[in-house]
């Protein structure tokens, strides 16, 4: 994982759910190649269409709230989002992107500083958000080591299979 | 007494997250590897395989402890849901997981966890839906994750936990009549909000919560989602044990909060005065007394007494009792969802289905049913649901902008009978 990520931002308001970041009715729907073309269908219709990889998103309090759907960063995944930043998440979202490999960031007070289509610099190791078009930025307490190396492995998936690979797999009970 | 919210001692949380540590005491924030005693996966299981292979894992840590319970779309409705459900099957075969909750068995998978004593005191559960909160009414951490995660969780019997700090509430006070625990935890939505418990744990305890039901704690522990928690949990006493008596899966660990429990905040309740509540739309937090909203003449197309929350016996029991000798307003669709196929056999056995059918309801099979806007019972644009649900964020019924209002059982009824939200004690 990069320790500096720059990308266009696309922004987001308070509280969207993940009922607004994929709909119920894609819920059936596994494959993020076709889930991302549905992403943000509510809350941001334009986004599908037109984000590109590397781009990031930057969303108020409580982004991904509501149900545990996976969808919802499987698709950003896909698109291949530099990073998502958040004045806060819900709880399962913010495992969930975590886990499929997106940088996840939690800055509260970095919505304000942003308007759609800025340009946006993240340090993770020294935990900064900065506007690249207004200077105006905020610090955020650097992920724990343990998420960093979840990110560096690349997702869940790869550090699991490092880990049995390894075989230091804990399998007894 | 438990919990002034100054001690150093541990609260229910962080009893349950040392013992699946294997670790003496824990502090909020600390992590820790969990051993997991509980996995459940319904249809959201099926993303759980690929990543499950792509892990290079061979075997489920324990097949025992796990169960498939599929329950969005029973019997599949499109053809999407059948391939999901075909999936998990094949999964379960190959695995040997005897524990699939397959159609004909089948109900919402919190349901069937409850019903069947899958979680048991002192637990850790985790399962791939939000909801799995409300098995925490059993005395448990149980939590809701993501797919991926679970097949980590398969794969290894193990998951990394962020210990919570927690919010305790403390409820004293008798619910008068037509008041139920829905109410009782929409009024603490109303006060809590949607995050405002987000990465936290939500422990209820007091008189008013050691008098009510399994069926009660389990729809204050459910909502608990609403307010952004990790968990909702009830320390386990004799209504627990009773219910667990006969149908506990695994042993039992009863652990208990310390007298002196450090809270990070705590929310006292009287519900002496609570009367039925209503969250409007568009959020489960945005709660007023139902009495307030009632001089707006809300309209409803769509009336739904099912879900998680709200659709167990006595919530169907408390509903055809309001209903006999009435009808559903002209233009109501009223839809019943049992919460599960053994509530559905009671219904019948015990006359609801035919007092819900007669009156112009339709009784569906059990599953989510209505709930979550993808399988039936779909809402227009523009249409009102007054629903005994969990969620009213837009779009989650349907169409984006039509409305729904959470309510008690009983409320919904009211309102189906009226074709507008209305009292529920006017019919009791
Ligand atoms: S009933 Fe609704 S809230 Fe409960 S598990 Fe099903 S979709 Fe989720």
């Amino acid at each position: 994982m990069r320790d500096l990520i720059e990308g266009r931002v696309w922004t987001l308001g308070d509280d969207v759910d993940t009922d607004q970041i994929i709909s119920g009715k894609y819920l059936t729907v596994i494959d993020p190649n076709e889930l991302k073309k549905h992403v943000f269908e509510i809350a941001l219709p334009e986004f599908a269409a037109n984000a590109q990889a590397g781009d990031i998103v930057i969303a108020g309090v409580n982004l991904g709230c509501g149900s545990s759907r996976e969808h919802a960063p499987q698709a950003l995944k896909a698109i291949g989002v530099g990073a998502v930043v958040a004045d806060s998440f819900a709880r399962i979202f913010f495992r969930n992107a975590i886990n499929v490999g997106i940088p996840t960031i939690e800055a509260p007070g970095v919505r304000a500083l942003f308007e759609a289509g800025d340009g946006a610099r993240i340090e993770m190791g020294a935990g900064r958000v900065t506007n690249v078009r207004t200077g105006a930025s905020v610090g955020f307490p650097p992920l724990p080591s343990h998420l960093l190396e979840l990110l560096e492995a690349g997702g869940l998936v790869e550090k699991v299979k490092r880990e049995l690979q390894a075989g230091r797999a804990d399998t007894a009970r | 007494m438990t919990g002034n919210g100054t001690g150093a001692g541990q609260t229910l949380a962080e009893r349950i997250l040392a013992r699946a540590g294997g670790l003496e005491q824990v502090t909020p924030g600390q992590i820790i590897d969990g051993r997991v005693d509980l996995a459940m996966m319904h249809e959201q299981g099926a993303q759980t395989v690929q990543p499950f292979h792509d892990m290079g894992a061979s075997r489920v840590w324990d097949p025992d402890r796990v169960v498939i319970a599929i329950d969005h779309w029973v019997p599949a409705s499109t053809e999407g849901a059948a391939v999901l459900h075909r999936i998990l099957r094949q999964f379960a075969k190959e695995q040997g997981l005897p524990h699939f909750y397959d159609v004909g068995n089948h109900g919402i998978c919190h349901q069937i966890l409850a019903e069947h004593g899958w979680v048991v005191p002192g637990d850790l559960a985790v399962g791939t839906d939000s909801h799995t909160n409300m098995l925490g009414a059993m005395g448990a951490v149980a939590a809701g994750i993501g797919p991926t995660e679970m097949a980590a969780v398969l794969a290894l019997g193990k998951l990394w936990l962020k210990v919570p700090p927690t919010i305790h509430v403390r409820v004293r006070g008798s619910l008068r009549k037509g008041v139920y625990a829905k109410d009782l935890i929409l009024r603490i939505l109303g006060e809590i909000k949607t995050t405002g418990a987000t990465y936290k744990a939500v422990e209820f305890s007091g008189p008013t919560i050691e008098r009510m039901s399994m069926s009660e704690r389990f729809t204050l522990c459910n909502m608990t989602t609403e307010m952004g928690a990790k968990c909702g949990m009830i320390a386990p006493d004799a209504t627990t044990y009773t219910f667990l008596e006969k149908i506990a899966k695994h042993p039992m660990h009863p652990l208990a909060p310390d007298a002196d429990a450090h809270y990070e905040r705590v929310v006292d309740i009287d519900v002496d005065a609570l009367g039925p509540m209503v969250a409007c739309p568009y959020s489960p937090d945005n709660v007023r007394p139902l009495e307030e909203v009632l001089p707006k003449h809300v309209k409803v197309d769509q009336v739904f007494l099912g879900s998680c929350t709200n659709a167990r016996i006595d919530d169907l029991r408390e509903g055809a009792r309001i209903l006999k000798g009435h009808k559903v307003a002209a233009g109501v669709r009223f839809i019943v969802s049992p919460a599960s196929t053994s509530i559905y056999k009671q219904a019948l056995d015990e006359g609801l289905i035919e007092t819900f059918t007669e009156a112009g309801g339709v009784f569906t099979n059990s599953s989510c049913s209505a709930c979550f806007g993808g399988n039936m019972g779909i809402l227009a644009p523009g249409e009102v649901c007054a629903s005994s649900s969990n969620r009213n964020f837009p779009g989650r019924m349907g169409a984006k902008n039509a409305e729904i209002y959470l309510l008690s059982p009983a409320a919904t009824v009211a309102a189906a009978i009226r074709g507008e939200l209305a009292d529920p004690r006017e019919f009791l």
